[in-house]
């Protein structure tokens, strides 16, 4: 075995590969993220509703999303869901980084599906009474929610958040099976051409831990600056 | 759909079983028992540790699990994929490569659950067989992991949920297990993704709901218990 080199995957066309690949994980993370929030705490309100109709497409939404591994759902994004397309708009995602977005879309249902129980969780910790106060004093459904419930709430929910964060960073990996060129498909790009694999997969570990260590860092810093207080 | 399932269904549950080797749903299933099954000694172990007085045991297990868990396992999969043959010195198939990976990687979790069932019960508790006399891993052996198994039980068939959804990483290093082989369905059909792929998620949705619901209950019933 040959000795352990770093520099054998540092040159310059290699490193690029590797940070263009970094950048993109980033990318399908913040993309992931700003649009699997705003739709998790959607799913939470369905699953809290006290219409039926809400609640079942809460619970099929959640069930049917968690059940399934993420690779078969990006399979599905990937292959399945294209054929469903009309022809033009088939045309624009091929144009369009189809890859890029079938795994943020994918990404964004596996991931919104899991922070959705976060949030209901974090907001059935509150005492009922205060949803029935509000609602006594003459506010909304929602407006209760938005000004009384959700406040208190928020500092139960944003822990599990960030690890379903973690858990999220960790999930843009799979994305290289539809052929993303994030990390993990540079990596394997670069082993493929350097015959270096330890020394790509010891970078690659690098750099997936300090996104990780940090967020868990941050988990760490809100659970000590913000602890939850009970009504 | 209906075509498909009576033309493959034999192929999806077993694979090339028994012309080749056991592929499939079959497959899936083993593994992500074994992968558990294996994953639970070394997950009580390292959670043991991570509890432990004693600090040269407790901190280099804790930086481990806390290496392990901040890694894809995509990329414990690729490092068992390189490590493997040297370190056994022959070339090691997909399904021990895969078995390894998901071994480590849910140990770790496991550590934190058993971790977690530890330190939910009652300091007296150990404190009082302590000083009723038994040793620490007497107490810890009769009293305090009993206890802490009624907690735990939940947590562990939700983790087995996660590892059977975690085998279908196999399919990127070509273990024939349901994913890898309903994708060589659809290259043989070609036209038919939409129902290839839902049937896969189907198959998988079906197990995994199952067993959600079972752990459900089991919580369910613990909390009926314990009050």
């Amino acid at each position: 075995m040959p000795h352990f080199d770093l520099a054998a995957v540092l040159t310059d066309e290699f490193r690029g590969w590797l940070l263009q690949g970094l950048l993109l994980s980033l990318e399908l993370m913040a993309t992931t993220w700003l649009l699997a929030v705003p739709l998790a705490t959607f799913t939470a309100l369905c699953r809290l509703s006290s219409l039926a109709p809400a609640r079942w497409l809460g619970f099929v939404l959640v069930e049917g999303i968690r059940n399934i591994p993420l690779l078969v759902q990006l399979l599905f994004w990937y292959f399945a869901v294209p054929e469903l397309l009309p022809e033009s708009v088939r045309a624009w995602l091929y144009e369009h980084n189809a890859e890029f977005i079938c795994a943020a879309g994918g990404l964004t249902l596996y991931t919104s599906a899991f922070m959705a129980e976060d949030i209901r969780s974090g907001i059935r910790a509150v005492p009922i009474t205060q949803l029935e106060a509000a609602r006594a004093l003459g506010f909304s459904f929602l407006a209760s929610m938005r000004r009384i419930v959700l406040p208190q709430a928020i500092r139960i929910i944003v822990p599990p958040l960030i690890s379903q964060s973690l858990n999220l960073w960790k999930n843009t990996s799979v994305a290289t099976v539809i052929g993303t060129a994030e990390l993990m498909y540079q990596a394997q790009r670069v082993e493929t051409a350097s015959f270096r694999g330890v020394e790509t997969f010891t970078l690659t570990t690098v750099a997936y831990l300090s996104v990780s260590l940090t967020i868990t860092a941050l988990a760490v810093w809100f659970q000590r600056r913000f602890p939850v207080r009970t009504a | 759909m209906i075509d498909i399932i009576d033309t493959y269904w034999l192929y999806f549950l077993v694979g090339q079983y028994p012309d080749g080797p056991l592929g499939g749903l079959v497959l899936t299933i083993l593994l992500g028992f074994a992968a558990l099954m294996l994953a639970l000694p070394l997950g009580i172990a390292l959670g043991l540790a991570r509890v432990s007085e004693r600090r040269w045991l407790q901190w280099p297990v804790t930086a481990l699990v806390y290496i392990v868990r901040g890694t894809p396992l995509l990329m414990v999969i690729f490092w068992a994929y390189f490590f493997l043959p040297s370190v056994t010195g022959h070339k090691t198939g997909q399904f021990a490569t895969m078995l390894t990976a998901l071994v480590i990687f849910n140990g770790m979790y496991i550590a934190e659950i058993v971790r977690a069932g530890i330190q939910g019960i009652p300091k007296g508790q150990m404190e009082c067989a302590r000083s009723l006399g038994l040793s620490y891993s007497k107490a810890m052996r009769y009293v305090v992991l009993p206890q802490a198994a009624r907690n735990m039980l939940p947590s562990f068939v939700n983790q087995f949920v996660t590892t059977l959804k975690e085998t279908s990483l196999g399919y990127i290093i070509g273990l024939a297990e349901v994913s890898f082989v309903a994708n060589q369905i659809n290259t043989l059909l070609l036209t038919r993704p939409v129902a290839v792929f839902s049937t896969l998620a189907l198959a998988y949705f079906i197990l995994c709901f199952g067993l959600s619901r079972v752990a459900y209950f089991l919580e369910v019933r613990r909390n009926r218990q314990a009050t």
